[in-house]
């Protein structure tokens, strides 16, 4: 099973590549990949310096192409996937099936990944991107019990890629624009969720508060440990009561279920986190590699260490880790 | 232009989605999609009920339309999806690529959630048999003429132009986390709630409706006062989404609109809506209108 390790920086790949990621996935400076972030991401030059620094030590170079390009933008994401197979990146990752279309029939020996942003959660979606427009690896959303990543696994055409560890998208990604409803900014059209731009924090008599575009998000007690806020992760008012009515900030952690994955034949297990530092993506990386290399050897005897647990929690959403969708016994 | 009333979203008990579809047959829209798209849980009616409802309104005049879940996991699902698809009379919306592959090349709508951003992804599904394609919510009408201006010959373009507009769906359920339920013990607590339950942030202002696994915006999406625009953009058919009480006058109202009658205001009071996506702002935005001669 690969570790699939995230870049924001060049600093981040090394970090990523020094640490055991057997891949690292990256993203050009601008809207056509999903962490459109201030101040982060690749140009050509960069990525080129990437490509070297990773091939050199044995590690593959993904480039993320996942968000939606509108008919007005279209030649800009055509132009990155040209530049992606012109650079020689390893595989690229990408959401649009128009897109996804271009890429198959302009450059044949591209190797494709669909991205998590294709919400393919089923056998026959997966099969659809793979007959028709020829994908060789898919990322599934963050909605399957661990079941169904087992069925998906075994009727899958393709590789199957799985997050193991990073924020959790509750929804299905792709399949989300509540961002965008309050914001006008979403992952499929911007490539962003909950944007920077929008966040406002306030000081007020009933304590800290957060907002997103003038939308109260949260509040917070004195004292109490404030998150980004993500739509998502608020605290709201759903009946008679204020609770976290989607999810608690956390972070999503496999490790507990190394050894059924690997069992059941994913091929990848990817760290999710471009927006992070490179402290995060060396931590990370390096915790995943000693799970992942101490569960290949001996997985009937594979358990979690505790400093791994403690030093992932340290870099974790809301200090907590939760198997997400994974641990669920039902449909 | 065709007026739609789209799927239904929430869960009604089967009696009363019975007699919603009875009045729907006597109302001046030319399209009814009719099936469950949010939750499989939700079984009040079978497939043969579904059927049952759709010969009646194909009596009554109406083109039906069989819509089909957004979000397909379980191999439960997938069997459902088939005999859907294998049902020989009527044609299917699909809302994942799963109803693309199943459909096999025969005529379909491509439904809102297939991520259709750019007239490459609207051709990919033509020459999989897409007929119609239905704008994703989150889309401008400046992003719509540069589509239309691209549009695969004879495909049907369909709007979304009222109603709460489905947003995001995901595998938990947050009705039963409302109720401090887990999803599978849920009690079926969405019958309760006719129109979803209410979100709201802690300023009490109402952001989404909870809808089982769904989130829809909080305000009602309303286009009426941009029919020119619909107009010239060469949109075929007006999507409305169904509600339990008072659709029957804003459908009244569209069909008085595209007929060409200065209908300026809808007829329910006190309502507040959006209609930023249109406008290329955040979704939840209300961009006022300056109507001709006002």
């Amino acid at each position: 099973m690969e570790l699939v390790c995230p870049a924001g920086s060049l600093p981040a790949l090394k970090a990523a590549v020094d640490n055991g990621a057997d891949a690292v996935y990256l993203g050009f400076r601008d809207a056509t990949n999903a962490r459109n972030f201030p101040g982060l991401n690749f140009d050509m030059d960069e990525i080129s310096q990437a490509l070297d620094y990773a091939h050199q030590r044995g590690s593959r170079v993904l480039l993320a192409l996942n968000t939606y390009p509108q008919q007005a933008q279209w030649q800009q994401w055509t132009r990155a996937v040209d530049q992606a197979a012109e650079l020689g990146v390893d595989a690229a990752i990408i959401a649009d099936p128009g897109l996804l279309r271009y890429a198959a029939k302009t450059h044949p020996s591209l190797r494709l990944h669909l991205s998590v942003q294709g919400s393919a959660t089923n056998r026959h979606t997966i099969a659809f991107y793979h007959e028709e427009l020829g994908i060789q690896q898919v990322v599934l959303p963050r909605v399957l019990s661990l079941a169904q990543v087992r069925q998906v696994v075994e009727t899958s055409p393709v590789a199957v890629e799985v997050f193991g560890f990073g924020s959790l998208c509750i929804m299905v990604e792709g399949r989300c624009a509540l961002s965008s409803y309050i914001t006008g900014e979403s992952p499929n059209t911007c490539g962003v969720c909950s944007p920077a731009k929008a966040v406002r924090w306030e000081e007020t008599p009933q304590g800290r508060q957060s907002r997103l575009n003038g939308v109260l998000i949260d509040r917070y007690k004195n004292g109490e440990a404030a998150g980004y806020p993500t739509l998502c992760k608020g605290r709201f008012r759903v009946g008679e009561n204020i609770i976290y009515a989607m999810e608690e900030p956390t972070s999503l952690n496999i490790l507990d279920i190394l050894p059924d994955l690997m069992q059941m034949g994913v091929a990848a297990v990817k760290v999710e986190g471009r927006q992070r530092s490179p402290a995060y993506v060396a931590q990370v990386t390096r915790v995943m590699r000693a799970a992942l290399d101490s569960c290949a050897q001996d997985p009937e005897h594979y358990k979690p260490a505790a400093d791994w647990l403690a030093a992932l929690d340290k870099v974790s959403e809301g200090q907590t880790h939760t198997l997400g969708a994974l641990h669920r016994t039902w449909q | 232009m065709k007026l739609s009333l789209g799927p239904l979203q929430y869960f009604w008990p089967a009696d009363k989605v019975r007699e919603f579809y009875r009045q729907v047959a006597e109302w001046p829209v030319e399209i009814v999609y009719l099936g469950e798209v949010v939750c499989a849980k939700r079984r009040e009616l079978k497939l043969q009920d579904w059927l049952q409802i759709a010969d009646m309104l194909t009596e009554a005049g109406k083109e039906v339309v069989l819509s089909t879940l957004t979000l397909l996991e379980a191999e439960s699902e997938l069997a459902s999806l088939q005999r859907i698809c294998e049902n020989g009379d009527f044609k299917v919306e699909a809302n994942d690529m799963a109803c693309v592959r199943l459909i096999c090349a025969r005529p379909f709508v491509a439904g809102p959630h297939l991520n259709m951003y750019n007239a490459s992804t609207l051709q990919l599904l033509k020459d999989n048999g897409a007929i119609r394609w239905v704008m994703p919510m989150e889309l401008s009408a400046a992003t719509l003429a540069d589509i239309q201006a691209e549009r695969p010959q004879g495909m049907e373009t369909e709007v979304f132009v009222y109603g709460h507009m489905p947003l995001s769906f995901s595998a938990r359920c947050f009705t039963a986390r409302a109720h401090n339920l887990p999803k599978d013990q849920c009690q079926f607590r969405c019958l309760d709630y006719p129109h979803g339950m209410p979100l709201q942030t802690q300023e009490d202002e109402e952001i989404f409706i909870v809808n089982g696994i769904q989130l829809q915006s909080g305000l009602s999406c309303n286009l009426l006062g941009e029919m020119d625009k619909l107009n010239e953009l060469k949109v075929d058919i007006l999507r409305l989404s169904p509600q339990a009480e008072g659709i029957k006058e804003v459908i009244d109202a569209f069909d008085a609109a595209r007929k060409g009658e200065q209908v300026a205001e809808l007829p329910l009071a006190g309502q507040q809506w959006c209609n930023g996506y249109w406008h290329g702002e955040a979704g939840m935005v209300n961009v006022s209108k300056q109507f001709a001669g006002n």
